[in-house]
């Protein structure tokens, strides 16, 4: 996720201060992925040094204000021009998880689905409930409330509940084919079974003792 | 805001140790093997599970549309089991609202006639009834559906129309089976909001559906698996929500 980029759309309205600026972003995000004003500062510098923002004064109060310069606005144009990449996907501890637990012996994966249902439906309960409250139009503490910060905030709560979604149904369709894997190999011991039992009817009393173990 | 106020209020609907048994001999199923459920005034629930599962089981006979094999249905502490044909039609009609999944519309009425109908049974006038029809109406967004006829309306359409006619009067249960599987996602969400606040102002509502988006609407999920629930998610205050799901902080640009 990148700060950069937040920081210099933000930029791109007008100058602005650290504090600010962690101010905005938040108001935009719902504090989602807060922010400290350290981070902030730290990108903040290395935006300058970059040649993207540069100082542009200080207020009565002391706080240093940046603006955007001109490669700062080509940097962020490309930024919205530019898709997210996908083509490497973020390490996903839930799928490594489920991934290491159908191969490590004794492990009830069923019992790892559910209790990781139960817990991804309890998030999207929250997040819907915050956006019940954000449609029904009840301001944040902390924001200014302004109809464009009003709709970055509901857009960002939508992404939360279509990637919590995605996961739950995710975890739906492992449990189908789990139980799908269960019933083919309980199809296929019961198959060997059958035919041992009628191979040993063959060659009966001789093997009878290996039937038993079997 | 969680409604969950077990034990203190007598729950709007209650599930005691329902099973339901379909058939007989080799070709018994046991749809629901002994469920217990409360709904309290206020609360929203929502019922997941795949096919098969019960779910549809369980909201037939919440409302009283089917009768358990087992155990008892009690509708504001009144057990349907005991009640005569007539009393529970009268049940059904005054304290629950139903929405069908498949809207079960009449196709010689208007909407607002489909809506008004239970009102009109219910002794209410005709111009009283109409009034309260075109409010549901408004209340859904589609006061211009009053007087079209259900073969003239998209399927989403009619669905909006029997969620009217379900939420009309002073009804203290809504059930509802995947009452936003026609509609777009945001018709559909502006549905779940109509649901949700009416639970806000006091009703109790339960409702099936196998999508965990809708179902995040409830107060509590209960998850049904082989006609058993299996586990519940209760939904907490969610001020401090924001705080936990900010695990996944940012790093800094390089």
């Amino acid at each position: 996720m990148s700060i950069r980029h937040g920081l210099l759309a933000l930029l791109d309205q007008g100058p602005r201060y650290g504090y600010q600026l962690r101010t905005e972003f938040e108001a935009r995000t719902g504090a989602t992925w807060p922010l400290n004003v350290g981070q902030v500062y730290t990108t903040l510098s290395r935006l300058e040094r970059d040649g993207l923002v540069e100082p542009a004064g200080e207020d009565e109060d002391g706080h240093q204000f940046y603006a955007v310069t001109d490669a700062g606005r080509t940097e962020l144009r490309a930024w919205f021009d530019t898709p997210v990449p996908r083509t490497s996907p973020p390490r996903d501890e839930l799928a490594i998880k489920l991934a290491m637990a159908v191969t490590v012996p004794g492990v009830d994966v069923s019992a790892v689905v559910q209790g990781q249902r139960r817990h991804s439906i309890k998030a999207l309960q929250d997040y819907t409930r915050l956006k019940g409250r954000a449609l029904a139009g009840e301001s944040r503490p902390g924001v200014v409330p302004s109809a464009s910060n009003d709709l970055a905030w509901l857009l960002v709560l939508d992404q939360l509940i279509f990637q919590t979604e995605a996961e739950i149904r995710w975890l739906d369709h492992c449990e189908t084919r789990l139980a799908q894997q269960a019933e083919t190999l309980q199809a296929e011991a019961l198959q060997a079974r059958t035919a041992e039992t009628a191979r040993d009817a063959r060659t009966a009393p001789a093997k009878r003792g290996r039937r038993l173990r079997a | 805001m969680s409604h969950t106020q077990e034990g203190r209020q007598t729950p709007v609907l209650h599930l005691e140790n329902v099973t339901r048994v379909h058939g007989h001999g080799a070709a018994e199923v046991q749809a629901l093997r002994g469920v217990d459920l409360k709904v309290h005034p206020g609360e929203f629930v929502a019922v997941m599970g795949p096919s098969g599962s019960g779910k549809s089981t369980l909201l037939t006979l919440a409302g009283g549309l089917d009768t358990p094999s087992g155990g008892q249905v009690l509708i504001e502490g009144v057990s349907l089991g005991e009640l005569n044909r007539k009393k529970l039609a009268q049940v059904r009609r005054r304290s629950v609202g139903y929405v069908f999944q498949d809207y079960n519309l009449i196709p010689a009425l208007t909407a607002a006639e489909n809506i008004s109908l239970p009102r009109e049974l219910d002794g209410l006038s005709a111009r009283a009834a109409r009034r309260e029809a075109l409010a549901a109406l408004e209340e859904l967004g589609i006061p211009e559906l009053a007087d079209r006829f259900p073969d003239d309306m998209s399927g989403g359409q009619q669905q909006r129309v029997a969620i009217a006619r379900a939420l009309i009067g002073d009804r203290r249960l809504v059930l509802a089976d995947e009452p936003t599987g026609a509609l777009d996602s945001t018709t559909g969400e502006a549905v779940l909001a109509v649901l949700r606040a009416r639970c806000d102002a006091g009703a109790a509502a339960m409702m099936v559906t196998h999508e965990a988006r809708h179902a995040a609407w409830a107060d509590r999920v209960v998850f049904l698996r082989d006609g058993r629930m299996v586990d519940e998610s209760v939904s907490q205050d969610a001020a401090s929500l924001l705080v936990s799901a900010a695990t996944n902080s940012m790093k800094v640009d390089e």
